[in-house]
């Protein structure tokens, strides 16, 4: 017993592989927040006045709002008015409206981090819009996809160019009213990502973005848009890295999915944000609300996330249920190790007939990790046959960590069905000795039986991610064992 | 192949070997019996480097090197194969996928080339077709949901990829069918050769009728009560363990 806890510390302690940070000259606002700190950042985003006006309103919303208290995470009191809440790479030029325009020392830090950002990277099949602290520098194949009528470019830019779409859909699925995250997020939100699939177009490539927080006291705040009209079909990745450093940083990112009838977003996160020390110092909080839409009937919205990094993790990716037939996924793993904190899962609110939603949680937890899921099923009285499967296994690594489940359950029409299972194991001794009598190391043993429990999520990501998420995974336990 | 001198095994301070000698030459198959919580599975499992077990010995020896504090995957790598009496089930985790990692962690450590998806599928298709197993076991995550029997199955099928030098097989034979049984004992018969040994626990003669072992040992009360050649085991099958002797104290063992 001895012995198996110690090669589990060992496994436990590995050191976190993205925490490099780039010296790049940035353009930042003073810290603090205030009313002309918001009008600067829509200046120098040179933002039309609607935008302008909405942020102000979430802010002035954000104002008579207090923070969250119900989840079972802790952290010291944030002090709003020490974060800065813009910083940019300064651009060479004007701004980077090609690679050729991008500070080579960003794109070096990408090629670091592994994001396939240069053309050459073609093959891949990946298109990446990546955004670096506020905004984003540069979005990879977007004439191929222009030619399909697909719009993929930073968010920034969708405001300046797509005000139309934007007015008709910002916050149409995560009001600047619907928490305090939210909220703050819609006065000051920096960049991020915007895509919109016409009818009937199936997108050929996988969409992906990459986040990376680098400069120091900053928050990000990016702002994901997905709308996948009549017929169409996007999949879409995102990951995120960010640099060690010893003061928390706040990443409080709000994403809205709209998939129109039958249409299909498949939207994916491999989040590996810095987690914090071996002791619980530094790391990013991760507050971020994620919700999807699925307005017309028959569409379909999944949501598949890995959660492997920063200190704190607070947020439930959810589907709204509202076209008939519709169907929404939550497929999640989610790691803590360390002092890490983790209260994830996912909201289905089922309000058309015949909807249909499936969750499948895996929590692992090691350490001295907390991992809770927290999952609501709501079955309105419209929602006539509608159905629901959840799934929650919980994985404990040592003896120093803990698990929670917390599901909540409202059914108003009585033809409505939800079914719940969870379970909760331990990697024994006898699993463990079960590999290494058959030649593994303990570390291999170890990420073997870790991969086996997270395979139902695996698969629903794409294949090349897949690879990545299992090798994260390892790297995220490595060292605890042997 | 294995020298045991006075080995003494002991568990949250309760005794449970209490001297054990035994001398298994490479060729050879010894058969190992006795009454249930006699102290068989402790054995092999101690000598296939399980945790958590306060053992003391003059020598344990493999190959000439001494196995207490050698980790159970080296152990492995060197040659050692324990069928567990009690298969481990590892959810999720396709069975050839497993098998395939242990084979190539096993070759990486003979300097061997380690073996792709497609040559280590005809080796691993040859020993199924050898046990009469379907390959839709292959796909199936290692052990969970498998009947009792299949279990069992399932670990020859591993010994037979994994080729050991020592194998160590606990009630293989247990809750098996007359066919079932007869197809294991084929699996071991086929990996009998001079420079192999094999270590057989059972409660049953009727393997031995099958696998002919060179020796029998009666183990009782932690100690080997009794060793002889096929014809004890016969001799038990009669009489059953009602007459085995106690055995004597050990002396105190030389190395922990
Ligand atoms: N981890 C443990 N903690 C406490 N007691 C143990 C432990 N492992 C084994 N024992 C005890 O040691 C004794 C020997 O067990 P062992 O499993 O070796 O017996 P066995 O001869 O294999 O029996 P069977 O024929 O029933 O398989 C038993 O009394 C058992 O309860
Ligand atoms: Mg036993």
């Amino acid at each position: 017993m001895a012995t198996e806890s110690m090669q589990l510390e060992a496994l436990i302690s590995r050191e976190y592989q993205h925490g490099f940070s780039t010296t790049l000259e940035t353009d930042s606002v003073p810290i603090g927040l205030s009313e002309g700190v918001i009008r600067l950042i829509s200046a120098k985003k040179e933002e039309p006045e609607f935008m302008l006006e909405w942020r102000l309103q979430a802010y002035r919303h954000w104002l008579t709002m207090s923070e969250p208290e119900w989840s079972t995470v802790h952290h010291p009191a944030i002090d709003y008015q020490a974060i800065s809440y813009y910083s940019a790479p300064k651009a060479r030029r004007d701004g980077p409206s090609s690679l050729a325009d991008v500070d080579p020392e960003l794109l070096r830090t990408y090629e670091k981090l592994g994001v396939p950002l240069e053309e050459r990277e073609i093959l891949s099949g990946v298109a990446v819009d990546a955004v670096f602290d506020s905004i984003s520098v540069a979005t990879t194949f977007k004439e191929k996809l222009g030619e399909l009528g697909i719009i993929f470019c930073s968010f920034s830019e969708a405001v300046r160019e797509q005000p139309e779409l934007l007015k008709h859909y910002l916050g149409s699925v995560v009001p600047y009213t619907d928490n305090y995250f939210a909220s703050l997020n819609s006065a000051v939100f920096s960049d991020g990502s915007f895509c919109y699939i016409p009818p009937g177009v199936h997108c050929p490539m996988e969409l992906s973005t990459y986040f990376r927080i680098n400069a120091i006291n900053t928050g990000q705040f990016e702002r994901t848009l997905i709308i996948a009209d009549r017929d169409s079909y996007v999949s879409y990745l995102e990951g995120c890295t960010a640099p060690m450093r010893d003061e928390n940083q706040l990443h409080a990112a709000v994403v809205e999915l709209i998939a129109l009838d039958n249409a299909q977003i498949r939207y994916a996160t491999v989040q590996n944000w810095y987690p914090g020390d071996k002791e619980g110092k530094g790391g990013i909080y991760n507050f971020v609300t994620k919700r999807g839409e699925c307005r017309g009937d028959n569409s379909k919205i999944s949501w598949t996330q890995v959660e492997t990094g920063s200190a704190i993790t607070w947020k439930y990716p959810s589907v709204i249920l509202k076209g008939d037939n519709s169907q929404g996924e939550f497929h999640s793993v989610a790691l803590t190790n360390h002092y890490q904190q983790a209260d994830t899962g996912t909201k289905m609110i089922h309000l058309g007939k015949n909807t249909r939603s499936n969750i499948v949680a895996k929590g692992i937890s090691a350490g001295h990790g907390h991992n809770a899921y927290r999952g609501l099923v709501k079955m309105a009285k419209s929602a006539v046959g509608a159905r629901n499967y959840s799934q929650c296994d919980s994985l404990l690594l040592g003896d120093k960590c803990a698990a929670h489940t917390f599901p909540y359950i409202e059914v108003k029409h009585p033809s409505a069905r939800v079914e719940h299972e969870a379970t909760t194991s331990r990697i024994g001794q006898e699993q463990l000795f079960y590999c290494q009598s058959r030649g593994l190391s303990a570390e291999d043993a170890v990420s073997i039986i870790v991969n086996g429990f997270c395979k139902e999520v695996f698969q629903e990501l794409p294949m090349e991610f897949a690879v990545e998420a299992q090798k994260l995974l390892g790297v995220s336990l490595e060292g605890s064992i042997g | 192949m294995l020298d045991i001198r006075n080995l003494q095994v002991s568990v949250d301070g309760k005794a449970i070997l209490k001297g054990i000698d035994l001398q298994v030459k490479a060729g050879e198959v010894h058969a190992i019996m006795g009454p249930n919580g006699s102290g068989k599975s402790t054995l092999v499992q101690l000598l296939a480097g399980r945790e958590g077990y306060a053992a003391r010995a003059d020598a344990v020896l493999y190959q000439g090197a001494e196995l207490l504090g050698m980790a159970a995957e080296e152990r492995a790598r060197q040659g050692i194969f324990l069928a567990f009496q009690y298969p481990v089930e590892i959810p999720g985790v396709a069975n050839v996928y497993f098998l395939k990692a242990a084979c190539n962690a096993i070759r990486r450590h003979r300097n061997l080339p380690e073996l792709d998806a497609i040559d280590f599928l005809a080796l691993i298709r040859s020993r199924l077709k050898l046990l009469g197993m379907d390959e839709s076991l292959l796909y199936r995550p290692v052990n969970a949901g498998f009947s009792g029997g299949e279990k069992k199955r399932n670990e020859i099928l591993q010994m037979a990829v994994l080729e050991p030098t020592l194998a160590l097989l606990d009630e293989s034979d247990s809750g098996l069918d007359i066919d079932a049984l007869k197809v294991v004992a084929g699996g071991i018969n086929a990996l009998r050769s001079p420079q192999r040994a094999i270590v057989l626990v059972t409660h049953y003669q009727r393997l031995l009728d099958y696998v002919v072992p060179d020796r029998v040992h009666v183990l009782a009360d932690g100690r080997i009560a009794r060793s002889g050649d096929r014809q004890l085991a016969i001799e038990l099958e009669r009489t059953g363990y009602a007459d085995t002797p106690a055995g004597h104290p050990a002396p105190p063992a030389s190395r922990a």
